[in-house]
């Protein structure tokens, strides 16, 4: 580990943009985060409240992007900080998605989309073709619709709503097997719940296509010592987040089905 | 058949190498001390439990200092009656002695804890009376001389497994505690446990920890806990487990001249990988060869000679 990564460097919120009614992005200027790659986490400290693991979802000239959900009081804190106030970032951390130069399939569940974004941007370059399928509970919360548009083709994107106010009524997992029986693809990508990690997985391998996806744990010190992320022998916040086919499949047994609480005991998923 | 120069006994304990992962680093589970073991441990340490479950303090509860990482988790643990479920499970995974590290508010709850954790199956346990960041256990009864005898007998009379006390430095006289838990019955000790630290953001004119108050451990503590180590191997005779800040096999050569008979692991984990263990052993094993030694015992307190 470098040290210099895990110091807390304080900075100022360059910008606060609002992806859907629940979800921002802030951006932050840091030059260690800024040299992040797709897959890649921070920890950010929201000064005197707490320090949470957020997924990097950009990265440019030095500065760094973070989408956020509001989904407690860390980040109902966050949410209502501004352009300006002060926060603290230390990493990045973790390891990175490989950068497949075949075909490229990507699917993301509600916020997990956002390190997906990032590899697509990174992805467009060399990848020989790619196709996203991005999804939510309800129209207003598809998150990055305007920037998918600008990396793949229109054709190339589906999207779901649990409720079918926007594109298909379904869950994300749901039109896979007939997009995987239509095409062929090098590599399968995906971020969000583990109940949808664990399904698409369970796809990938019956095609047996190489598969990616990050993983989301309780983290705490972000730096392989607390042992509050680890999934069977492995470290998410060190030896991931990204797990892949091989990772994966010596998990299986706890993929979707139970990780480590606040308390150190073992809850569902 | 050749003999593991490595392989040493403390407090009755059989260890096939003298590193062992100490307590509060990874440790919920017994896959991740597996990990650990398969990294080179020769035993490992659980986190420490105490009777009822506790949620630990909120982030931050890790902080990067100079020459170390200043830690305020607050004792995160599921409580014994969970935990008990995990050592059994740990007994079936775990291929090295399993000590489990205790903790309690009075000394009949780190004996109810130690007994538990001794019927589902822990080799030793390992009292955590040395925590510098949770009020009313740790070091607040491993400082008072009279508060850690009680403690010691109380788990002494109620289980046959060998007990090491962890012992904290942040005291006037570290033998005087470790004389009070040897006089008490304790089989082993270990030195040291974090040293109450602070830090503090200037910007935001903040103390970093979510608890202000935490431990810090790592290269920085490394001389405090050399030191205590060579006081204690003066005037204590029990085995001493090393531990504050060993990283490298020449920290832990250094522990076991001072009179360690093993040494503790923790930060390295993070500051290099679960993997450190075996990258120590190698190099205490080099320097066992090239200075004609032909154990590891053989080494501990050498450095008293003068």
């Amino acid at each position: 580990m470098r040290t210099e990564l895990n110091t807390i460097r304080t900075t100022p919120i360059l910008s606060v943009t609002a992806e859907s009614p629940t979800v921002k992005t802030f951006t932050l200027k840091d030059k260690n985060c800024a040299k992040a790659r797709p897959g890649q986490f921070l920890m950010l400290w929201i000064p005197g409240v707490d320090e949470i693991p957020l997924s990097i979802m950009d990265t440019e000239n030095g500065l760094v992007s973070v989408s956020v959900k509001q989904v407690g009081d860390a980040t109902r804190h966050l949410h209502h900080m501004r352009q300006g106030e002060t926060v603290g970032v230390r990493g990045p951390f973790g390891n990175r998605f490989t950068e497949t130069s075949g075909t490229a399939l990507l699917v993301g569940g509600g916020t997990g989309t956002a390190p997906l974004l990032f590899l697509a941007k990174r992805l467009q370059a060399k990848s020989k073709r790619l196709a996203f399928v991005v999804g939510a509970k309800t129209k207003t919360e598809l998150l990055f619709l305007n920037d998918l548009n600008s990396i793949c083709t229109e054709q190339s994107i589906i999207t779901t709503t649990e409720d079918g106010t926007y594109g298909l009524q379904c869950l994300v997992t749901e039109p896979l097997t007939k997009l995987l029986a239509e095409n062929k693809f090098d590599m399968i990508y995906t971020c969000g719940p583990e109940l949808m990690v664990s399904k698409i997985f369970a796809l990938a391998e019956q095609r047996a296509i190489p598969f990616e996806a990050s993983l989301e744990r309780l983290m705490r010190c972000g730096i392989g010592l607390c042992g509050s992320c680890v999934i069977g022998k492995y470290r998410v916040c060190r030896d991931g987040p990204v797990f892949n086919s091989r990772r994966l499949r010596e998990v299986k047994d706890e993929l979707g089905i139970w990780k480590i609480g606040f308390d150190g005991n073992r809850i569902p998923v | 058949m050749k003999t593991n120069p490595l392989s040493i006994r403390v407090a009755g304990l059989k260890l096939r190498n003298p590193t062992v992962l100490a307590s509060g680093i990874l440790g919920y589970t017994a896959e991740s001390l597996q990990r650990v073991v398969e990294g080179g441990a020769g035993a490992v340490v659980t986190k420490s439990v105490g009777v009822a479950p506790r949620m630990g303090y909120a982030n931050p509860t890790v902080v990067q200092a100079s020459g170390g990482l200043i830690n305020a988790m607050g004792l995160p643990n599921p409580g014994i009656e969970e935990y008990a479920e995990e050592i059994i499970h740990a007994k079936t995974v775990v291929q090295a002695p399993l000590i489990v590290s205790v903790f309690g508010y009075s000394a009949d709850e780190y004996e109810l804890v130690a007994q538990k954790a001794v019927e589902a199956g822990a080799d030793a346990v390992e009292l955590n009376v040395s925590c510098p960041h949770v009020k009313l256990t740790g070091s607040e009864i491993g400082q008072n001389p009279a508060l850690l005898k009680k403690v010691v007998s109380k788990v002494k009379a109620s289980v046959h497994k060998p007990v090491i006390v962890k012992l904290s430095p942040d005291v006037t006289d570290i033998a005087e505690t470790a004389n009070a838990a040897v006089k008490a019955g304790a089989d082993a000790l270990t030195a040291i446990n974090t040293v109450k630290a602070l830090a503090i953001d200037a910007e935001t004119a903040l103390p970093l920890l979510n608890n202000v108050r935490g431990g810090l451990s790592g290269p920085a503590i490394k001389p405090i806990a050399l030191r205590c180590v060579y006081d204690l191997y003066e005037q204590v005779k029990k085995p001493i487990v090393g531990c504050g800040g060993i990283t490298t096999w020449q920290d832990a050569v250094e522990f076991l001249l001072a009179g360690a008979s093993a040494v503790q692991i923790g930060t390295a984990v993070a500051l290099e990988t679960p993997n450190v263990f075996h990258v120590i052993n190698r190099g205490v094993k080099a320097y066992l060869k090239k200075k004609r030694y032909r154990s590891v015992q053989e080494v501990v307190g050498v450095a008293h000679r003068t």
